[in-house]
């Protein structure tokens, strides 16, 4: 398994080619309270770089990207009641969507942990 | 002459920047036969006395709406405003009704949104309302790109009872296209389009009362709807109705839009009037405009904030909910203060003598040969097929100081088949003997 980073503060992680998709722990940090999570709709494609997702905190609404291309398969409804989920456990508990990911070549585009954390010093 | 501050070069260099090579390019969604290609045709200019004179002279060909008998609705309505009402709207508390850029300290205008929104999610029976839209016709456009947003479906129709001018809006807002299906002129109350709706339906739109002063069978329609996943759009122009008939959250509406120019507001040629909007919570996100929410302070007091602006232009931009970043303030206002001096009791008494008015013109215009009530069910408004083509007769007895209704071809132009029918309303202002002047001209006019 292993976890991939966009330049806008996404994560992708992956079992295969199943990825699940959040905000980072250093995004949720940034954004401060997150009052609402707008998901995609099971079965949507997208493309990489595409709007899948809204989050919003009590400073902003952000769009959230689809790191690389594919279909969603799963979107984390325990955010529609408890969106804090997203602060306290950005890359847990508090992910936004999975999906099947149609071109893993894409995953070479992104970052690494350790090549994330020194982008964000 | 006009004084413009920017030079050759700045122009050049911002029109590069615009994409564009000429500020004429600039105007290329406004249709060439809307531009307008030389100077207007006015006279040169005149002393201020002589215009005065000129424009008094053109006024005095006004016939106003309280200058004689009057049964003009059709979207706007003549009621009695309060004196009351404009006195309290003028009050020093009010002149900045406008919505406030630095709202928390505007508490006194922010509890007046938060009354005028709790007014007006009673009235429609709704989870919750906005603090108003510019009027009924922009609101029902709105609701239809909302519903858009929450179905992600494109697919909408339009009733024939919706009222032509808030179609024409809807067309404006959006782009014609076969997703957008305007259904044709129901002018007898006909059901038009529990048919239509399939799984590619984002949203059914339809008026009650409709256009035609028919109300409409909701009930049926929403339930057909709800089972494909399409929502239901109720469309109210006479607010007043509201006193007297079913709410629409009981009928099953999911995004109700209104004119509420009817309560503390007059006709004012037509605007500034104030769009109502309401829906059900579960669709707050995906509602433009202001909202003004209830909350406490750090002492834990009362307060009012503006709330959800994070749906907005001003902070989200291009994806906001809708360009929309005011409200019609002094209008909700209005309708706010006036809405207060009714109460329910006094709005159910003022619904039921609109009603009650109505039925006795509907009465005295079933004894006149030559006109033909189209109306089965009404409630302060109805459509008369006339022996004669509508625009001549309202023509002839404008004639007479009787403005008479609004013919329905003037809204819905190159129809035949529409060009006898003509809108009547009747309001509390409506006395028995404009309705007895009404019939009496109508007996001449059409023998």
């Amino acid at each position: 398994m292993t976890t991939k980073y966009s330049e806008d503060h996404e994560y992708i992680r992956l079992e295969g080619t199943d990825g699940t998709v959040g905000i980072s722990n250093f995004a949720q940090g940034q954004l401060g309270d997150i009052v609402f999570v707008e998901l995609p709709a099971v079965g949507t494609t997208f493309k990489k770089g595409d709007e899948a997702a809204v989050v919003e905190s009590v400073k902003a609404a952000s769009e959230i990207y689809t790191p690389v291309s594919g279909t969603i398969t799963a979107v984390n409804d325990a955010l529609d009641g408890e969106p804090a989920l997203v602060n306290a456990d950005a890359e847990g508990a508090g992910w936004l969507f999975k999906l099947s990911v149609s071109d893993p070549s894409e995953l070479d585009g992104l970052m690494d942990e350790k090549t994330y954390a020194s982008h964000n010093e | 002459m006009r004084y413009l501050p920017h030079s050759e070069a700045e122009r050049a260099e911002m029109l590069h920047v615009a994409g564009a090579n000429s500020i004429d390019d600039l105007f290329a969604v406004v249709p060439q036969k809307a531009r307008l290609d030389g100077p207007l045709d006015l006279p040169d200019h005149q002393p201020e006395y002589q215009v005065e004179n000129h424009l008094r002279t053109l006024g005095g060909k006004n016939l106003a709406a309280g200058d004689g008998p009057f049964f003009v609705g059709a979207g706007a309505y003549r009621h009695h405003v309060p004196a009351s009402v404009d006195h309290l709207i003028q009050r020093s508390e009010w002149l900045t009704a406008y919505t406030p850029y630095q709202p928390e300290i505007s508490q006194g205008t922010l509890q007046m949104l938060f009354e005028f929104q709790t007014q007006v999610a009673n009235l429609t029976g709704m989870d919750v309302a906005n603090a108003s839209m510019y009027d009924g016709s922009t609101a029902t456009a709105e609701a239809v790109l909302m519903a858009r947003r929450l179905t992600r479906r494109n697919k909408i129709f339009l009733s024939g009872g919706l009222h032509p001018q808030y179609r024409d809006v809807v067309r404006t807002y959006v782009d014609e296209d076969d997703d957008l299906v305007c259904l044709d002129a129901s002018p007898e109350g006909q059901g038009d389009i529990i048919d239509h709706i399939d799984e590619t339906t984002a949203a059914v739109v339809v008026q009650t009362p409709d256009f035609y002063g028919h109300l409409r069978d909701i009930k049926s329609l929403a339930e057909a709807a709800h089972e494909k996943g399409a929502l239901v759009i109720i469309v109210v122009t006479e607010i007043i109705s509201l006193g007297l008939l079913e709410a629409p959250a009981a009928l099953g509406a999911d995004i109700v839009v209104a004119e509420g120019q009817s309560i503390g507001n007059a006709l004012n040629f037509g605007g500034p009037y104030v769009g109502l909007m309401a829906t059900r919570q579960k669709f707050i996100r995906q509602m433009p405009g202001r909202l003004c929410g209830e909350t406490v302070d750090a002492e834990g007091k009362r307060g009012f904030v503006l709330t959800l602006s994070t749906r907005e232009q001003h902070i989200r931009r291009e994806k906001a909910t809708s360009n929309i970043c005011t409200n019609s303030g002094l209008c909700a206002l209005a309708f706010s203060i006036h809405m207060s001096l009714l109460g329910e009791a006094g709005l159910t008494r003022l619904a039921r003598l609109n009603h009650s008015r109505a039925c006795a013109l509907a009465d005295a215009l079933a004894a006149v040969p030559g006109v033909e009530l189209l109306n089965k069910t009404f409630f302060n408004e109805m459509t008369v097929r006339l022996s004669k083509p509508a625009v001549e007769v309202v023509e002839v007895l404008a004639g007479q100081n009787i403005l008479a209704g609004v013919p329905v071809s003037r809204l819905e132009p190159g129809k035949p088949e529409l060009a006898n029918l003509l809108v009547i309303a009747a309001t509390e202002l409506t006395s028995d003997d404009d309705i007895a002047a009404l019939v009496s001209a109508l007996r001449e006019a059409l023998s």
